[in-house]
């Protein structure tokens, strides 16, 4: 079908104007030249191959691309790469250990079946992660763990499951 | 194995990937130096098309093609209409890009790719269509009307299709009936609104004449078969892959979304990778969508409460186009007599154009609408006669006594007579009943009223026709190496567990673990004989397929360990990946029997050089191999269903309401669930809770909101208000297992079940809930707050 055919001349850039983003991302330095309106979301995924930060709806509703901006949980789809310029960012890619060993929030929704098609999971656990590092007591009664989950759409589970791998996630790091 | 893995609640051998993060979607695979696409898509819900002018467009920078429907070659077709039937007689199916004319807002119009997403949209924008915008009517009971603007001119009525079912003699019943019911229910356009909304990345190798798509899809091989032969290229030149996919629920299983053909075509014309990722408000208003129906249904009864007759009439809005038929209508009409006794019944529906989205089928297909019907008519019935909701629906159920329980005439989606197989239907209600100590609902309900809350109980019983043929395949190889097991099979998982169960089906049969069962699916270079993953199937399909496949490399294994052992094929057990004489220490690991069974002529490792170590894995005189047989250890099995197995349940629930805010609290759900022998009773609850938590968010929350002029007002998860946590309360799953007495594994489809009958069960506990307030019935879902406070007002509230 295409053999034979003179390659069709092919851009490589869209021209729009670029600006040099210097971020800490999960420990590590990096520094890119990206378009200035990039969103953090296409930066981790696209640039850096940190592909584990899923989209889900962009427009920060469904807290599948949560990451740690700074410390704090955030939407990456509502924030521009060139805001985290100077900042720390963490992916769920930092959470288990080097080995793989599983964090005991994802061991624990492991142990739940708190996850099926996966999807949302990324982002729920940098949610539930960012308020587990709060030095704040922890509600654990379903109403208080409902309220941690409350920024997260998962469309498969139904939620029982990963409320009691909250729970069961609290037990394992001493929170309960 | 001394524990069996069937039945098993073990933890899902994929996890660990998908909670690191390293999960493999289709925008996660990299492709570098990809192009994108971004379409331009039509405002308007009807319009004829005057002039595309893409010049402005083209001259920005990064974009590399702009096609209409002018560009596009060979694709400027309909697509084909995947499963015809003689009640259409005015099939209509979708175009790639427009032609002429729009049918729907969001149809696509033109495709532009260009080096990234943001400059494709861009340019997408600055596409100049000029439209001629057409009289449109979004009403489905005005759609039908004489004189309605028509969908497509030629389809008179704008009605699709038309069919009629008749079981039993249903004339004679409601003449012989000393009471009938009769009342009209509601459900509402909704959509299956996947995490990860559709995606197809491709590439084409130029020197091989390969192409390869990653396809977001819930039917790959279908896929493969439909592109090789609209791109004219040989089957075996087309890989389709579905990697990880993030949820599919129905919706990606279409042949062909524009973008499932485009997307491969650019990639092919421009030498480049090229990928489509939809974003969400494209999945609002681009992807497939179900629900709307109207049924008017009557109920032919005795003054016992017996039903001896049902008559149901119902309009089915099919969006602009039909691409996969009558099926949402056909499940709906063949499952309207619900788990009841019912020998009598006529069920007509009219499958109806309307300007928007194509309707295909949504997790749960058709059966939550013919649920919420004759579940509320069941209550209304209940009501009009003065029998208890539960003891209305006793009097009903089909017997254990009486399966398989055949309703001659009706022909369900599969095309075979509706028989339902076998279930323990009075046994869980009866469990429903206690779970939820419903004989002290009343007085519970009585005190709350006096403190001034409104409590209400709702109960729905359903049934689930599951395990759709044709077939499924399985293949099973024990590998030489490593000794483990490796399972392929024709589907797809979106988030099922697929990969844990068919490894526990698999780990029994040989003796190994099921993390030692490593199953790949969803890509047809790894097996290509196959349907898809849809109509709650793949245990009941592919699960006996596999099974049967595993049960002859046992055999095979058997002997070889037999022969190697120097033992009575009768003494040989299969345990920790070996094969052992029973009650001896003697025993060869699985890789060295793999090994032995293959005849080589290099020993190149360490299983090789253990195979040596025993006698011969065959014996026989004459070459290595002898004539029929085959190196190694594996098989390939199919299976294929006589019938659908029929799964069922009952759901029951306490509700609350305010009458002051309008809003509805569950205060207690509780779930009968059965679908046969489990093969893992934790996915099962998670498929049941998931399902649940779905039909919550149809009976409450659900609706896409479209203008009278067709435009939809909540394209996004601002507006379209699917259940976060925090609406969704502890469900309590109950399982029976009454074995389906159709297949090896006894085993019936889970997948849609736990979305059925929510809607019937909760619109049943508002009711009952403000009964004392006002006489509203609710039989329009979602139950909305502004449905509540309107009847509220209307009783003077």
């Amino acid at each position: 079908m295409t053999h034979g055919r003179i390659k069709p001349a092919s851009p490589e850039d869209s021209g729009d104007p670029k600006i040099d983003v210097e971020v800490i991302v999960n420990g590590e330095k990096v520094v890119r030249r990206v378009s200035v309106r990039m969103l953090l979301s296409d930066f981790l995924r696209h640039e850096l191959g940190l592909t584990g930060t899923h989209v889900g709806c962009e427009h920060g509703v469904c807290g599948c691309c949560t990451v740690h901006i700074d410390g704090r949980s955030a939407r990456s789809c509502l924030t521009l790469a060139v805001q985290v310029n100077g900042g720390s960012v963490r992916t769920i890619e930092s959470v288990a250990a080097e080995d793989g060993t599983l964090h005991p929030i994802q061991q624990a929704f492991k142990e739940c079946h708190a996850l099926q098609c996966g999807y949302c999971t990324p982002g729920m656990v940098m949610n539930i992660l960012a308020r587990f590092e709060e030095p704040t007591p922890l509600d654990l009664s379903d109403d208080g763990i409902r309220y941690i989950l409350s920024g997260n759409l998962c469309r498969c589970t139904g939620y029982v499951n990963i409320v009691t791998a909250v729970r069961r996630a609290a037990g394992l790091l001493g929170r309960a | 194995m001394s524990t069996r893995m069937f039945g098993a609640r073990i933890e899902r051998n994929v996890d660990p990937k998908l909670l690191r993060g390293e999960g493999a979607f289709v925008d996660d695979i990299p492709l570098p130096n990809a192009l994108h696409v971004a379409f331009a898509r039509s405002p308007f819900a009807r319009a004829r098309i005057r002039s595309i002018d893409a010049r402005a467009a083209k001259t920005r920078p990064g974009i590399v093609s702009i096609y209409t429907c002018e560009d596009i070659g060979d694709l400027d077709i309909e697509m084909p209409l995947l499963i015809p039937h003689p009640s259409m007689k005015y099939p209509q199916t979708q175009r790639p890009l427009a032609r002429d004319q729009v049918y729907c807002v969001g149809q696509t119009v033109a495709m532009v790719v260009a080096v990234d997403r943001y400059a494709a949209e861009d340019a997408a924008a600055l596409i100049e269509v000029d439209y001629e915008p057409l009289a449109v009517e979004i009403d489905l009971e005005k759609a039908v009307l004489d004189g309605a603007p028509l969908v497509h001119a030629e389809v008179p009525n704008n009605i699709a299709a038309h069919f009629i079912q008749v079981s039993g003699d249903p004339d004679d019943a409601f003449v012989r009936a000393e009471h009938v019911t009769k009342i009209r229910v509601q459900v509402d356009r909704s959509t299956a609104a996947p995490m990860e909304c559709r995606a197809v990345a491709a590439t084409w190798d130029a020197v091989s004449g390969e192409l390869t798509v990653w396809d977001g899809t819930q039917a790959p091989i279908s896929v493969r078969g439909g592109l090789a032969s609209i791109l004219e290229l040989d089957e075996d030149k087309v890989r389709v892959i579905a990697p990880d996919v993030g949820g599919g629920f129905g919706q990606k299983v279409l042949l062909f979304y524009p973008d499932e053909l485009l997307v491969p075509m650019a990639a092919m014309r421009l030498g480049r990778p090229v990928k489509y990722i939809e974003d969400r408000r494209e999945n609002f208003v681009g992807s497939s969508q179900e629900r709307t129906q109207i049924h008017y249904i009557e109920l032919a009864a005795l003054k016992s409460g017996e039903v001896i007759g049902l008559r149901d009439s119902f309009l089915h809005d099919t969006g602009a186009f039909i691409p996969y038929g009558i099926a949402v209508a056909q499940v709906a009409s063949t499952s309207i007599a619900g788990p009841y006794r019912i020998p009598n019944i006529w069920v007509e529906f009219k499958a109806v154009y309307t300007p928007t989205v194509q309707v295909t089928p949504y997790r749960g297909c058709g059966r939550p609408q013919a649920c919420f019907a004759i579940e509320r008519a069941m209550d209304q019935l209940a009501e009009e006669l003065g029998i208890d909701r539960f003891e209305i629906r006793r009097r009903n159920l089909i017997g254990e006594h009486e399966f398989p329980y055949a309703r001659e005439g009706l022909l369900f989606a599969d095309g075979l007579k509706v028989t339902l197989d076998s279930g323990q239907y009075f046994k869980a209600l009866g469990m429903a009943a206690a779970k939820l100590d419903a004989a002290n609902f009343a007085a519970e309900q009585a005190k709350a009223r006096a403190a001034g809350r409104y409590l209400g109980l709702g109960l729905a019983c359903y049934v689930e026709g599951t395990g759709l043929g044709p077939y499924e395949g399985g293949r099973v190889r024990i590998h030489p190496i490593t000794g483990k097991v490796y399972v392929n099979t024709g589907l797809t998982s979106q988030g099922q567990g697929h990969d844990t169960v068919f490894a526990q089906i698999v780990a029994d049969q040989l003796g190994v673990k099921p993390e030692d069962v490593i199953v790949v699916e969803g890509d047809t270079k790894a097996f290509d004989w196959g349907v898809a993953t849809f109509a709650s199937r793949a245990a009941v399909v592919s699960g006996n397929a596999i099974h049967k496949t595993a049960v002859a490399v046992r055999a095979k294994t058997l002997q070889a360990a037999a022969n190697m052992l120097e033992a009575d094929v009768d003494d040989i057990e299969l345990r920790d990946s070996a094969a052992w004489v029973k009650g001896s220490n003697r025993f060869v690991p699985l890789a060295a029997i793999a090994t032995a069974s293959n005849p080589l002529r290099y020993a190149f490792n360490k299983a090789a050089q253990a195979a040596t170590q025993f006698a011969p894995a065959s014996r026989h005189d004459g070459p290595p191999l002898a004539e029929g047989q085959a190196p190694g250890l594996e098989a390939t099995e199919y299976y294929s269903p006589p019938q659908s197995t029929w799964a069922y349940g009952v759901h029951a629930a306490i509700v609350e309401v305010d009458p002051d805010l309008c809003s509805v609290k569950i205060r207690r759900y509780v779930c009968i669930h059965d679908c046969g022998n489990m093969i893992n009773p934790t996915i099962v609850d998670g498929q049941v809770l998931g399902g649940i938590a779905q039909g919550i968010g149809g009976a409450l929350y659900e609706r896409l909101e479209f203008e009278p002029n067709g435009n939809l007002l909540n394209a996004n998860f601002a507006d379209f208000l699917i259940p976060y946590a925090t609406e969704i309360p502890n469900v309590e799953v109950i399982h029976l297992e009454t074995p389906s007495p159709l297949n090896p594994l006894g085993v019936k489809g889970v997948g849609e079940a736990g979305c059925i009958a929510v809607g019937a069960v909760l619109a049943s506990g508002v009711e009952d809930a403000l009964r004392p307030l006002c006489a509203a019935k609710f039989r329009h879902v979602p139950l909305t707050p502004s449905m509540i406070s309107e009847a509220l007002e209307q009783a003077g509230h």
